[in-house]
């Protein structure tokens, strides 16, 4: 096929434009919100002293973080899904969640507590979490990655790995009303962890399905 | 090279805007220059240049189907030579080589020769065959035999409106059967 052929049936299809990633993103992201909250309180559901675990800044904390993350992670997927974009000019956003959750630490350190540091960071609820948030975290995976392959990633393994981290975001947000660890040490560790395997997930995903 | 940039600009606002005629004769400014590069780029890697213009194409079906990734606020050329180096480096991952491409391949590329039509583009081609028939038989007709949509559909005994999807679905299976290895 001669070049000026193929330009003519591109030309010819001009008036298909296709899609915006972000209006596609926000809808694949709450077309995913019904199916993780099924799942949520399915097999959770929110944890019974909700009304006075509201007024424990540090329950509160947990959202800032996970929110944090998540609308990172959803800043930084936008971008990465041009080709001309690199991760080094956005990625710093990513450092947010990471630092509110230092502030979190600091301030818990200055609080009188009954119980030791390591008895905060290892919790109650360690397992639970690690399998949770991932689990509450695969729709919103599959939703973001859906609508990111429309984008044209110069990087698909990082605009894999982001996905991954808005999505394990978003599914901590729901476990976080679960949980009864409230500790910002509990947070940093176990919901590190399991965010770090959602995002490698999202790599591995990435690296087969938003090449374009 | 900022008046070239300034134009390209331009004419893919106006394109984005409905203009079939602008994105065309975009398409047809930018592809010497994509022949260019892609010539130097597999000439530089080692490569046999005959392979350019099949590259060439691969970056003009990734430019339409990903244009709607494009920021109009900012300029065109960048975006472009982005999805240019991009498709350069799979071309050349395909055929087993690992190649840094500089993006300055692509943004000091001035030199258009025209030779590239004489070379035998074929993978786009070859590709057809394993298409859909509808799609395959719209792309023929529309790419191949320069029919219009209307001419395409008259003579598919389709209406304009089928001829359109199978046209676009038919250019996105091209562009995915290019990227499998």
């Amino acid at each position: 096929m001669q070049t000026d052929r193929l330009i003519a049936a591109l030309a010819a299809d001009a008036n298909t434009t296709p899609r915006r990633i972000g209006p596609m993103l926000a809808l694949a992201l709450l077309a995913a919100l019904p199916v993780s909250v099924a799942l949520f309180m399915s097999i959770l559901g929110m944890r019974p002293d909700m009304r006075t675990a509201m007024h424990n800044p540090f329950f509160d904390l947990k959202f800032m973080v996970t929110l944090a993350l998540a609308f990172a992670a959803i800043v930084v997927s936008l971008h990465l899904a041009r080709p001309e974009t690199s991760f080094d000019r956005w990625g710093w956003l990513l450092v947010l969640p990471v630092v509110i959750i230092a502030v979190g630490i600091a301030a818990e350190m200055t609080m009188p507590h009954q119980r030791p540091w390591l008895s905060r960071l290892i919790g109650n609820n360690a397992m639970a979490c690690m399998a949770s948030i991932p689990l509450f975290a695969l729709p919103f995976l599959a939703a973001a990655l859906l609508a990111l392959r429309r984008g044209a990633p110069a990087n698909p393994t990082l605009a894999g790995m982001t996905a991954g981290l808005l999505a394990a975001g978003l599914g901590a947000t729901l476990y976080a009303s679960h949980c009864a660890d409230d500790s910002p040490l509990f947070v940093m560790v176990w919901y590190s962890l399991a965010t770090a395997f959602v995002a490698a997930v999202g790599a591995i995903a990435g690296r087969r399905v938003l090449r374009y | 090279m900022r008046g070239r940039d300034e134009e390209w600009t331009g004419l893919m606002r106006a394109a984005n805007a409905g203009d079939a005629a602008a994105y065309r004769r975009l398409l047809e400014a930018v592809a010497p220059v994509l022949r260019a590069a892609t010539y130097r780029g597999l000439a530089r890697a080692g490569q046999p240049v005959d392979q350019s213009e099949d590259i060439v194409q691969e970056i003009l079906l990734a430019v339409h189907l990903k244009r709607q990734t494009w920021d109009a606020t900012a300029p065109f050329a960048p975006w472009l030579f982005a999805i240019a180096r991009n498709k350069l480096i799979d071309a050349l991952r395909r055929r087993g080589r690992r190649v840094f491409v500089n993006i300055d391949d692509f943004a000091e590329t001035m030199a258009a020769p025209a030779t590239g039509d004489t070379l035998s583009p074929g993978e786009v081609a070859a590709h057809l065959d394993g298409l859909p028939a509808r799609q395959r038989d719209v792309l023929k007709s529309v790419a191949v035999e320069s029919a219009s949509i209307k001419e395409t559909a008259t003579r598919l005994a389709m209406t304009e409106g089928a001829v359109r999807v199978a046209l676009h679905r038919g250019l996105a299976s091209l562009a995915s059967k290019l990227r499998e290895p």
